[in-house]
């Protein structure tokens, strides 16, 4: 035990090799990642739902094309499009590898997957409720933000705690563009050098990050939830 | 205060079927301050009339007015105005379950734009207007089925509409609840003097607030009037509803008759009916029937025992005697045919 805990995965701190340092800068891609994905990911699912329940025959081509692009980014295994992103990722990032780099990737990743949801979460809004807002002469703004994203708010979060899990899992891919982190921790010392401690404990504390994610989430979605239990 | 002119709406058809033709040419006039209801069976286009009154489906063809205000024709920023002077009540209520109860009551004010301290104010008269004291900070979810409808109808009525419309308003609620909700509907129309337009198949909820009733069959108007009209004319489809039919008689040795009697000049009370029976049988004897006086009028649907002079055993009347017979009420306007048990 004590020579478990002497291993410099443990004892060391800002290198390379420390558990602790990759942990922070998992949480860090994943934190950043999430912020990103969900400013551009909530509208996005916003839009998706919002014109497809549009008659106007342009809307619908833009729910089309936005459908489109989604889906394309949704089919995309994460280890090519990180690959296939890189050009973009020079020019907006400025560099191609490092946690930076890797958080624009994962949001790449990650706001079409959070589009979805959310659009799922709007549909389980009951028609008449929005209609019901409707009929008191409310514009689309006001519906938006008195209607749809209150009243989505228990699903939203779970969307979000959602996404936030599968984002956790992805940034152990991003080693794979220097991105470092807990995933990459395990790859480089656990699998590669054979070092059962490390590997072990980097799947035991990403396996406790996730639990935490996961109960925190259910937890706000609890708050915030007024429906009745049934 | 509503009016509709050759009202009609058709559905595209749904995947290379028929349209559907959900309503067909509907003419309908409301007078201020009245209680009109709307019946009609499932898939009658009770619903669709109600969405064409808000502009939430635009007519095919035909004109809808509400407040002097052609509905049909507004778009956008003058269709949000127009909204706002029509309340309406939903089946389910359709609260929002992130508000409270204070908060689902004064979002069309929300909405309108007034402040904070007029919603507050307003919010606080409904409240009490409904009977909804000490649930304001509810949600929906903590409320049960006949608070959830208070909430609904304050919430109707927050903007200070002019038209209040119900779909439903009691179709999902315990017949108890369901008269508490009717009785304030008809409270709110006396204080308020608001008009009132109410969409049902519950010919009970007519009976019981109803200044005029239109039944509505297959997208037409078959049959509308003030409800002392319609239950007065035995011809009319509605009458038999509003008036229900006394059950078929056992154990009754006697000829029976059934006879809906209330739009006659010369045969205005069931006194009258026993006494013209009594001319061509000795005994005529009201065994069931419901006798409703609506508008200062008796309208009855009632059932007669008829007995011959002097008889021993128990018996009918002759075949003769009940041909005449029946052939005289026809003539006083009461529609009368033999049961036979
Ligand atoms: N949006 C729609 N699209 C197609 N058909 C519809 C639509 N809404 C209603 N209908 C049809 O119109 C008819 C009348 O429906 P509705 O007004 O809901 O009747 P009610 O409220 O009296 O039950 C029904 O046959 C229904 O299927
Ligand atoms: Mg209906």
């Amino acid at each position: 035990m004590s020579e478990w805990l002497s291993n410099p995965v443990f004892t060391t701190w800002g290198s390379n090799t420390s558990l602790w340092s990759n942990a922070l800068i998992t949480l860090y891609m994943t934190f950043a990642t999430m912020a990103f994905t969900v400013l551009v990911g909530v509208p996005l699912g916003l839009l998706l739902f919002e014109t497809e329940r549009s008659r106007t025959p342009w809307v619908r081509w833009v729910n089309r094309v936005v459908g489109f692009v989604v889906n394309v980014g949704r089919s995309f295994p994460f280890i090519i499009l990180i690959i296939a992103l890189m050009p973009v990722t020079r020019v907006i990032v400025g560099r191609v590898t490092g946690p930076n780099a890797a958080i624009f990737a994962l949001t790449v990743a990650a706001v079409p997957f959070l589009a979805r949801l959310i659009e799922i979460n709007l549909r389980e809004i009951p028609a008449g409720k929005i209609e019901a807002v409707q009929m008191m002469g409310a514009s689309r703004a006001q519906l938006i933000r008195q209607v749809l994203l209150p009243e989505a708010l228990p699903g939203i979060v779970g969307s979000i705690t959602t996404t936030t899990i599968a984002t956790i899992g992805y940034t152990a891919m991003a080693g794979v563009v220097g991105g470092k982190g807990l995933g990459d921790l395990a790859n480089r010392m656990g699998y590669q050098s054979y070092d059962n401690v490390v590997m072990v404990a980097t799947v035991v504390l990403l396996i406790a990050i996730v639990i935490g994610v996961q109960a925190l989430g259910s937890q706000i979605a609890r708050v915030v939830d007024h429906r009745a239990r049934s | 205060m509503i009016t509709l002119d050759g009202l009609t709406k058709v559905f595209p058809a749904p995947d290379g079927g028929d349209p559907v033709v959900a309503l067909d040419g509907i003419d309908l006039h409301v007078e201020p301050g009245r209680i009109h209801g709307i019946v009609g069976r499932s898939g009658a286009g009770k619903s669709t009339l109600i969405r064409c009154l808000t502009g939430l489906e635009k007519p095919t063809r035909g004109r809808v007015e509400v407040g002097g205000t052609d509905i049909a024709s507004l778009e956008g920023a003058a269709l949000r105005a127009a909204r706002r002077n029509i309340g309406m009540v939903f089946q389910h209520a359709n609260l929002l379950d992130s508000r409270t109860a204070a908060q689902n009551i004064g979002h069309p004010l929300e909405i309108a734009g007034a402040s904070r301290a007029q919603r507050e104010q307003r919010v606080a008269e409904l409240v009490e207007l409904v009977g909804l004291q000490g649930r304001e900070r509810n949600h929906p979810a903590q409320l049960s089925g006949g608070q959830i409808q208070r909430v609904g109808i304050a919430r109707g009525l927050a903007a200070e509409p002019k038209v209040l419309l119900c779909d439903e308003p009691t179709s999902a609620l315990d017949p108890s609840t369901t008269r508490q909700i009717l009785r304030l509907i008809r409270d709110l129309r006396e204080r308020l003097g608001i008009t009132v337009v109410i969409i049902t198949h519950e010919m009970s909820v007519v009976r019981e607030i109803c200044d005029d009733v239109t039944l509505l069959e297959n997208g037409r108007i078959t049959q509308s009037g003030s409800l002392l009209e319609v239950a007065a004319d035995p011809h009319g489809p509605l009458s038999a509803e509003l008036i229900p039919l006394p059950p078929v008689p056992t154990g009754i040795d006697a000829t029976v008759i059934n006879c809906d009697y209330g739009d006659s000049e010369t045969l205005r009370t069931s006194e009258d009916l026993v006494r013209l029976a009594e001319q061509h049988a000795a005994e005529a004897t009201i065994v069931a029937g419901t006798i409703e006086t609506i508008g200062g009028r008796q309208v009855g649907r009632v059932q007669l025992a008829l007995r011959p002079i002097g008889a021993e055993a128990a018996s009918g009347i002759g075949r003769e005697q009940l041909a005449q017979l029946l052939g005289e009420l026809e003539d006083r306007g009461v529609v009368a045919r033999e049961v036979v048990a």
